[in-house]
């Protein structure tokens, strides 16, 4: 094998480091750098990505790639990188503080098995900002913003990440000699891989709290928190299953939008605005594309917005279509021309434009719907006699026939074949036999 | 017949997109869909993030890898990708960003169009850096538009918004084939790159350092005040000082019209609809589209303004783009806004009371 290791992957001439004395982040990142030197990796085959605080100081010490981004994103960005270089080694260096305002981004980040390696530098509270509590600080400890105890429950980072499905899980202390095989470990799991390293913050956790390295031991065990491998599966990482998504989607067809060719014509000479007022379940909206599709057939030229509340499975369910000898300029429907009203909650959605309507435009409303606060004319949608036993099912269609009809703006074959058109072979045999009532 | 959805995420595969990550948000979740079936259709990789933040970060890391990044989102998802904006700035990664406008602060009026995102998308970021926002009105500019979003992010190395709206996005209409295949007559982006080319991080590649830190050209931070001055004036200077190749406009002037209508977006087609029916009954009026919105095209603004006593600036806002023609013009010049943020969108009738003085 050709030998790629370098003696050293820190930056030897930005040393010495910044850190505090007696701070445990120099120890991890020579564990880090012997664990480079372990795989045989050359530097640019490694991505550093440091997160915010005395942690974020780290990239500048390597001689490999780094990123340097925001607090708590780090890892949305390693994913990322990884994601589109998968030949890339990609590592994070975390803290604490990161782990809190990022937690979310580290959870779904082990559920999603992305394959980056995951160092958390875990020092029980925020070193760079003045030692303030961070998700870890443990109970009852003296920090800047806890002077009376803390009183939260630390948070385990490790045992997050491996109930969520993380690859590879560990805890370890920076003092762990055989740290550097822990991290090779990590980063030769084919997933998403975390190491809970616990340190000591000289500057602030562990004067004000007399905490040292025995107490910190103490205190792992006190909180059943164990050191080593807490979790190794075989789960396949992201990049793995996404190889097998493309795979598969690279057999589809690209997406196209819908081309419909003049084949008929109109003699329509200003625009049209036509409101089909329904409630949900009752294909309003597909009613609206047939019109609007037969009117392109027809070289006519249509905007189709539709209304519905979030929740589209209930309520109203409203489409507007503006059809135009010209390309529609004002897609928006304040008058309209013409409403088919056939439920109550359209009915009532639009209680407005009906309202606006003058005495040239109509209203058409089925059974019991004839109420309505207008001037414009208010007539039945009549369906010929051998369209009832279709009224329950199939209204949308019939009264895309029946405007249609009433319009007369294109030729009804041009509503027959926007059916054939634009709708699945099974749905359009329906239709074409509910608008064969019209004939 | 297509809708904008589908417009902007053809243009955005159609400009060599092999990356995008967002989160669902009406009006915007169209692009999403349509994004994350087409990408692995053509090798490149669409993914839904946790939130908008992980989305944009997943973004700005494909894109130090190499990747060509596209997201999209509306006003309160541009409100969590703000930070990582400021970050994609200061590493100068190139990212398109179409933000499908909807009503209202907080949750607002989630399927109801506006244009209330104009000046948040200017001034998105700390520290107050330009940014480049273009706006069409329909659905083929919302296709071309997004093609050229792409060439500007990568020549300025910079992120480049697309300002469009639940109406644009979400309405089918019917777009005639050819306007689809041909770019209307605009300026071309040259195809050089504004300032030094990193290479993408890869195995045996020159070796970067990315940062969000005020950094040397190593791309380690640094505390010069004389580095850091160059830095953050090269930054605004790349993007402030290329006005005339950024601009981008639609003039309809008419000689003896002593009103302009100046608008952008959805608004200017009520806009252009009022101009055909005024012109129809006689009147001279002149009309001009923005689709540059940021920087604002300040010159070719002032050069229409021959003759011009009054503008009549329609938008679905209270006003934002007409504080900017504002400070531009004369005091003398009347300014009047058509404006509405009540879900409906402004009508051609509204724009010809406010030209006859109703």
């Amino acid at each position: 094998m050709e030998n790629k290791a370098l003696e050293t992957y820190i930056a030897e001439d930005n040393l010495p480091y910044e850190f505090c004395p007696g701070c445990s982040h120099g120890k991890v990142l020579g564990a880090l750098s012997d664990s480079l030197k372990q795989q045989n990796l050359d530097p640019s085959e490694v991505v550093i990505v440091t997160d915010i605080g005395c942690v974020g100081l780290s990239d500048k010490y390597f001689v490999t790639h780094a990123f340097h981004g925001l607090h708590g994103r780090s890892i949305t960005y390693a994913s990322g990188i990884k994601m589109q270089n998968p030949d890339l080694h990609v590592i994070v260096l975390i803290g604490d503080g990161g782990c809190g305002i990022g937690g979310h981004h580290l959870l779904n980040a082990a559920r999603l098995n992305t394959d980056i390696a995951v160092l958390v530098l875990n020092n029980f509270n925020f070193g760079m900002t003045g030692g303030q509590h961070s998700v870890t600080t443990p109970f009852d400890s003296i920090t800047a913003t806890t002077a009376h105890g803390s009183t939260d429950a630390p948070m385990d980072i490790a045992g997050t990440a491996k109930v969520n499905g993380g690859g590879f899980v560990a805890r370890a202390t920076a003092f762990d000699k055989d740290l550097p095989s822990l991290i090779s470990k990590s980063m030769k799991h084919g997933g998403f891989s975390l190491i809970d390293i616990w340190e000591l913050c000289t500057a602030y956790y562990v004067p004000r709290n007399d905490f040292g390295k025995k107490e910190m031991m103490v205190y792992m065990n006190g909180m059943k928190m164990e050191s080593g491998v807490l979790q190794e599966t075989e789960r396949p990482s992201f990049q793995k299953s996404y190889q097998q998504i493309q795979k598969q989607a690279s057999q589809e067809k690209p997406m196209t939008g819908l081309e419909l060719e003049t084949i008929f014509s109109s003699k329509l000479d200003k625009p049209i605005r036509v409101v089909l007022a329904g409630a949900a379940g009752q294909k309003v909206v597909s009613a609206g594309n047939l019109l609007a599709s037969a009117a392109t057939l027809s070289g006519l030229w249509v905007s189709r917005r539709a209304d519905f509340p979030i929740t589209i499975q209930t309520g109203f369910s409203v489409v507007e279509i503006v059809i135009s000898p010209d390309p529609v300029l004002y897609s928006g429907i304040v008058e309209p021309d013409v409403v088919a009203i056939i439920a109550q909650e359209g009915k009532s959605k639009v209680a407005r434009l009906t309202k606006a309507m003058k005495k040239t435009s109509v209203i058409y409303f089925s059974d019991g719907l004839d109420e309505i606060e207008t001037q414009a004319k208010v007539l039945p949608l009549a369906f010929p006699e051998s369209a009832k036993k279709d009224v329950r099912k199939n209204i949308s269609a019939l009264t895309a026939g029946f405007i249609a009809k009433e319009l007369n703006i294109f030729p009804f074959e041009a509503l027959k074949e926007a059916s054939k058109k634009i709708q699945k072979p099974k749905i359009s045999e329906i239709n074409l036999s509910v608008f064969a009532h019209f004939e | 017949m297509v809708d904008g959805a589908a417009a902007i995420a053809r243009g955005a595969l159609d400009a060599g997109c092999d990356f995008y990550a967002g989160y669902p948000i009406t009006p915007a979740s169209g692009i999403l869909a349509h994004m994350l079936r087409e990408l692995p259709k053509v090798g490149g990789i669409g993914f839904q993030g946790e939130d908008e933040i992980s989305s944009f970060g997943h973004c700005i890391g494909a894109a130090t890898a190499g990747a060509t990044v596209f997201t999209a989102t509306s006003g309160p998802g541009l409100s969590l990708y703000s930070e990582n904006l400021g970050l994609a700035i200061m590493m100068e990664i190139p990212i398109v960003i179409a933000i499908s406008q909807r009503l209202g602060p907080s949750t607002g009026a989630a399927t109801a169009t506006a244009q209330g995102d104009i000046q948040f998308m200017r001034w998105c970021t700390s520290g107050g850096y330009p940014m480049i926002v273009l706006s069409p009105t329909n659905i083929s500019e919302s296709y071309h538009l997004t093609k050229r979003a792409f060439k500007l992010a990568k020549r300025f190395r910079t992120p480049v918004f697309l300002a469009s709206d639940k109406d644009t996005v979400m309405t089918t209409e019917s777009v005639a084939i050819e306007d689809m295949k041909h770019a209307p007559d605009w300026p071309k982006i040259s195809g050089e790159v504004y300032g030094e080319i990193l290479d993408p991080y890869q195995v045996n590649g020159t070796i970067h350092h990315y940062t969000g830190s005020s950094h040397n050209d190593e791309g380690h931070i640094t505390k010069d005040p004389e580095i850091i001055a160059n830095l953050n004036e090269r930054l605004i200077q790349k993007i402030e000082s290329n006005l005339d190749e950024l601009s981008l406009v639609k003039t309809d002037l008419e000689q003896e019209a002593d009103t302009l209508i100046l608008s952008y977006g959805i608004s200017a087609r009520s806009m252009e609809a009022a101009v055909k029916q005024l012109r129809d009954t006689g009147d001279k009026v002149s009309s001009m589209t923005i689709y540059s919105l940021w920087p604002v095209p300040e010159k070719i603004i002032q050069e229409s303004l021959l003759g011009v006593k009054r503008i009549i600036i329609p938008e679905m806002n209270h006003g934002q783009y007409r504080h900017e023609i504002e400070r531009l013009v004369n005091r003398d010049i009347e300014i009047i806004g058509v404006n509405r943020v009540d879900t409906i969108l402004i009508t051609p009738e509204e724009i010809i009371g406010a030209y006859h003085g109703k």
